[in-house]
C-alpha cells in the first residue's frame, strides 16, 4: 500500500508539471496586463518597457516559467534596462510556495489574494456537499425502495430536468421566484439576492447562512440531480444480492437490514463521487459565486481574468487542479480502507 | 375492411435466404421500444421546426432590428416573447439563435468526437510512450476544472477570428472560437473509452490476422478496430452535442461567446441578471428551449446507449 501511494504521488509530480506548463502558455497568450495599467489612458511605450522589466514580462516565455517555478533569486535581473543584469531576483518561485504578486492589486502576493477568498469557497463548498449528500442519500434510498411509485417518479423527471439545466439559469430561477416574487407579493420572508451579508447588519452568523440559502441551493440541486440517481442504482443492486437476502432470512429487522447492511455498502461510491466533485467545486462554483456576488475564489477568477492578472490565475488554476489531483489520490486510498476487497498493487 | 392476417409460418419462405437482423436493424428496434428515447427524438424533431420553420417567417434581419422605442416590453401579440433592452425581439432571436446553439453543438461534437476517437486510438493501438504522453495531457485537461479553461481560453481567442459570410448570412467569428475551444476540451471521456477499447481489441484474433496479412496499421486502427467501437462514439456524439451547447451557454453568460448581432440561447443570457425583476422574459424563455433541447439530446442518447448495448442492465 505504502509502495502504491508513492507511485501515484511519484506520478503526480510530472502531471502537474504537463498542467503548469499547458496553464502557463495559455495564460501568456491572455491578452497584455500593461494596456490597462495607465487607466483609461494607454501607457507610453517607455512606460510599458519599464513595467514589463519590473513585471518580469520582458523575458522569453521559458524564463519566464523557470522564474515561475523555482524563483529567480539564484540569478541577476536587469531592473533599470542597460542590458547588463545587476539586480538580484526576489522571486522564490512556486516549489518555494511564492506565486508571484498579483498585476491587478500591485504588490500583493497573489497567494494573499487567493487565501482571502478561499474561506468564503470553502464555506460555500462544504454546506452544499453536506446538503447534497444528505438529501441525495434520503432521495435515492426512497426511491431505491419504492420503485416506480408517484415520488419516484417525480424524482426521475426532476433529476432530468436540473441536469440539462445551465447552472446559471437555475440560479436566476431560484432568484426570481425567491427573492423578487417573495418579496413583491409582501412576504416577510424571503431570500437576499446577492452578496455574503447585509452591509449594515455586518458578517454575523445569521446574516451569511441567510444569505448562503440560495446559493446553495443552486450548487445543491444541480448535483442531487446526480447523485440521487446514482445512490438509487447502487441500492437497488445491493437489495438484490444474496447477503441481504442472508440477513433478511435471518431474522435481521427490515430497518437495520436497510440502514447498516444495505446502506453501508451501497454508499461507498459515493465515496469516489465526492472526492472527485469537491475539489471541481472549488472551481465550479464560478458561476454560481459569479451571479450571487459570492466573494469567493469563483468571483475573485472572472474578476482577475478580466485583467488579464495572470500570477493570480496561475495560482487559482494551480491550487484547484493540485486538489483534484490529491483528492484523486485520498479517494482510492479511502476506498481500500472502506472495502478491504479492493486491493491495489 | 380488414386485410386477411397471413398464416404465420416459422419457416423461411423457400428459397429465400434468412437474414438475421443486422446490429443496426436490432438496435433501432431496441430504440423504438425506449419510451424515453422516443420522447427525446420527437422533442428534437420540436426544437428542430422551431428553429427551421421559424426562419422562415420571421428574417435574420428582423431579430437583428433594434427599435429602442420599443426597449424591455413585456410579452405581446407583436412581441410574444417581449423585446430585449435595446427593442429586439426575444421570439425571433430564440429562433436565430437556436440555430446557432444547434450549429455549435454539432460542430464542437464533430472536433471532440473527432480529437478523441485518433488520440484514443493512437494511444491504445501504439502503447508505450506514444501512449504515455498522450494519456498524461488527457489527465492534464481532466484535472482542470472545465468552466474554468473555458473561459480562459475564450478570453485567448475571443475576438480575434473575422466574421464570416455563409449562405448569404453572416455569422460572427466567435462561433468559430466557441466551437473551438469546446471541441478541443471535450473530448477526454472519449479517448479513455476508445482507447480502453482498442487496449482489449488490439490482442484480439482478428488483428491478429490482419496484421499476418500484412495490413498496414492505419487500415488495422479505422477498418478493423473502430468500427467496433463505434457504439461508444455514437453514443458520446450524442451526449456531446448537449455537452457543447451548455457549455456554449456558460461562456456566451460571461460575455465571453458570441458575439453580438449573432445571437445564441446562451448570449441572450449574458446580463439577463441585471433584468431578473424587471423584465424575467429576457432570460426565461431562451433559457427554457436551452434546457429543453439539453434535455430531448439526453434522452436521445441515454436511448442510444441502452439499444446499442444490449448488455447494458441500465434501466429507468
Amino acid at each position: 500500500m505504502t509502495k502504491y501511494i508513492m507511485r501515484r504521488l511519484l506520478q503526480a509530480i510530472p502531471l502537474l508539471l504537463v498542467i503548469s506548463l499547458i496553464l502557463f502558455w495559455l495564460l501568456q497568450q491572455v491578452s497584455d496586463p500593461l494596456a490597462t495599467m495607465g487607466g483609461r489612458v494607454p501607457p507610453r511605450p517607455e512606460d510599458r518597457q519599464r513595467l514589463a522589466r519590473q513585471l518580469g514580462l520582458d523575458q522569453p516565455i521559458h524564463m519566464q516559467y523557470i522564474y515561475w517555478l523555482i524563483g529567480n533569486d539564484w540569478t541577476l535581473v536587469d531592473r533599470d534596462g542597460d542590458g547588463t543584469p545587476e539586480t538580484p531576483g526576489e522571486r522564490r518561485g512556486v516549489l518555494r510556495g511564492d506565486f508571484g504578486e498579483s498585476i491587478m492589486v500591485r504588490g500583493k502576493p497573489a497567494l494573499d489574494v487567493i487565501m482571502e477568498k478561499l474561506p468564503n469557497t470553502l464555506l460555500l463548498m462544504f454546506t452544499a456537499e453536506i446538503v447534497i449528500i444528505i438529501l441525495s442519500l434520503a432521495i435515492g434510498v426512497y426511491s431505491a425502495l419504492n420503485q416506480y411509485s408517484l415520488l419516484d417518479n417525480v424524482f426521475t423527471a426532476f433529476s432530468f430536468i436540473t441536469f440539462s439545466m445551465p447552472i446559471f439559469w437555475l440560479a436566476l430561477m431560484l432568484l426570481y421566484i425567491f427573492s423578487v416574487n417573495l418579496r413583491n407579493m409582501g412576504s416577510p420572508i424571503y431570500f437576499p439576492s446577492i452578496g455574503m451579508y447585509d452591509v449594515v447588519a455586518g458578517p454575523t452568523l445569521q446574516q451569511v447562512a441567510w444569505h448562503m440559502v440560495l446559493p446553495v441551493m443552486t450548487i445543491a440541486l444541480i448535483s442531487i440531480a446526480g447523485y440521487s440517481r446514482y445512490i438509487r442504482s447502487v441500492m437497488l443492486e445491493v437489495l438484490s444480492s444474496d447477503y441481504i437476502r442472508t440477513a433478511r432470512a435471518k431474522g435481521i429487522s427490515q430497518n437495520r437490514v436497510l440502514y447498516v447492511h444495505a446502506l453501508k455498502n451501497a454508499s461507498l461510491p459515493l465515496v469516489t463521487l465526492i472526492g472527485l466533485d469537491l475539489p471541481l467545486l472549488l472551481g465550479g462554483a464560478v458561476v454560481t459565486e459569479r451571479i450571487f456576488g459570492w466573494p469567493g475564489m469563483g468571483s475573485t477568477y472572472i474578476t482577475h481574468l478580466d485583467r488579464s492578472d495572470f500570477p493570480v490565475l496561475m495560482a487559482i488554476l494551480m491550487m484547484i487542479s493540485a486538489a483534484v489531483v490529491v483528492f484523486q489520490l485520498l479517494t482510492d486510498i479511502v476506498y481500500t480502507w472502506l472495502d478491504p476487497r479492493i486491493r491495489y498493487s | 375492411m380488414a386485410a386477411k392476417a397471413e398464416p404465420i409460418s416459422l419457416r423461411p419462405q423457400s428459397g429465400a435466404r434468412v437474414k438475421p437482423d443486422s446490429l443496426w436493424r436490432m438496435a433501432l428496434r431496441r430504440y423504438r421500444r425506449h419510451r424515453m428515447a422516443m420522447l427525446g427524438f420527437f422533442m428534437l424533431i420540436g426544437i428542430m421546426l422551431y428553429v427551421v420553420v421559424g426562419s422562415f417567417i420571421f428574417t435574420e434581419n428582423y431579430a437583428n432590428f433594434n427599435d429602442t422605442t420599443q426597449r424591455l416590453r413585456p410579452p405581446s401579440a407583436a412581441h410574444p416573447f417581449g423585446t430585449d433592452s435595446i427593442g429586439r425581439d426575444v421570439l425571433a432571436r430564440t429562433i436565430y439563435g437556436g440555430q446557432i446553439s444547434l450549429i455549435i453543438g454539432v460542430l464542437a461534437m464533430l472536433v471532440s468526437i473527432t480529437m478523441g476517437t485518433l488520440i484514443g486510438a493512437l494511444a491504445g493501438y501504439f502503447g508505450g510512450l506514444l501512449d504515455a504522453v498522450l494519456m498524461r495531457i488527457t489527465e492534464a485537461i481532466v484535472s482542470i476544472p472545465l468552466i474554468l479553461i473555458l473561459l480562459l481560453m475564450a478570453k485567448v481567442l475571443g475576438g480575434r477570428l473575422a466574421d464570416i459570410e455563409l449562405f448569404g448570412r453572416t455569422f460572427s467569428g466567435s462561433v468559430i472560437v466557441i466551437v473551438t475551444i469546446v471541441g478541443i476540451t471535450s473530448w477526454t471521456t472519449l479517448a479513455r473509452i476508445v482507447r480502453a477499447s482498442f487496449l482489449s481489441l488490439k490482442e484480439m484474433e482478428f488483428v491478429t490476422a490482419a496484421r499476418a496479412l500484412g495490413v498496414p496499421n492505419w487500415r488495422i486502427i479505422a477498418g478493423h478496430i473502430l468500427p467496433n467501437t463505434i457504439a461508444p462514439i455514437m453514443v458520446a456524439a450524442t451526449l456531446g452535442v448537449a455537452g457543447a451547447i451548455l457549455q456554449e451557454a456558460y461562456i456566451s453568460f460571461f460575455g465571453l461567446g458570441v458575439q453580438a448581432p449573432t445571437a445564441s440561447w446562451g448570449n441572450m443570457l449574458n446580463g439577463a441578471n441585471q433584468y431578473l425583476q424587471s423584465a424575467p422574459w429576457l432570460w426565461f424563455y431562451p433559457g427554457l428551449l436551452l434546457v429543453f433541447t439539453v434535455m430531448s439530446i439526453n434522452f436521445v442518447g441515454d436511448g442510444l446507449r441502452d439499444a446499442l448495448d444490449p448488455r447494458g442492465d441500465k434501466k429507468l
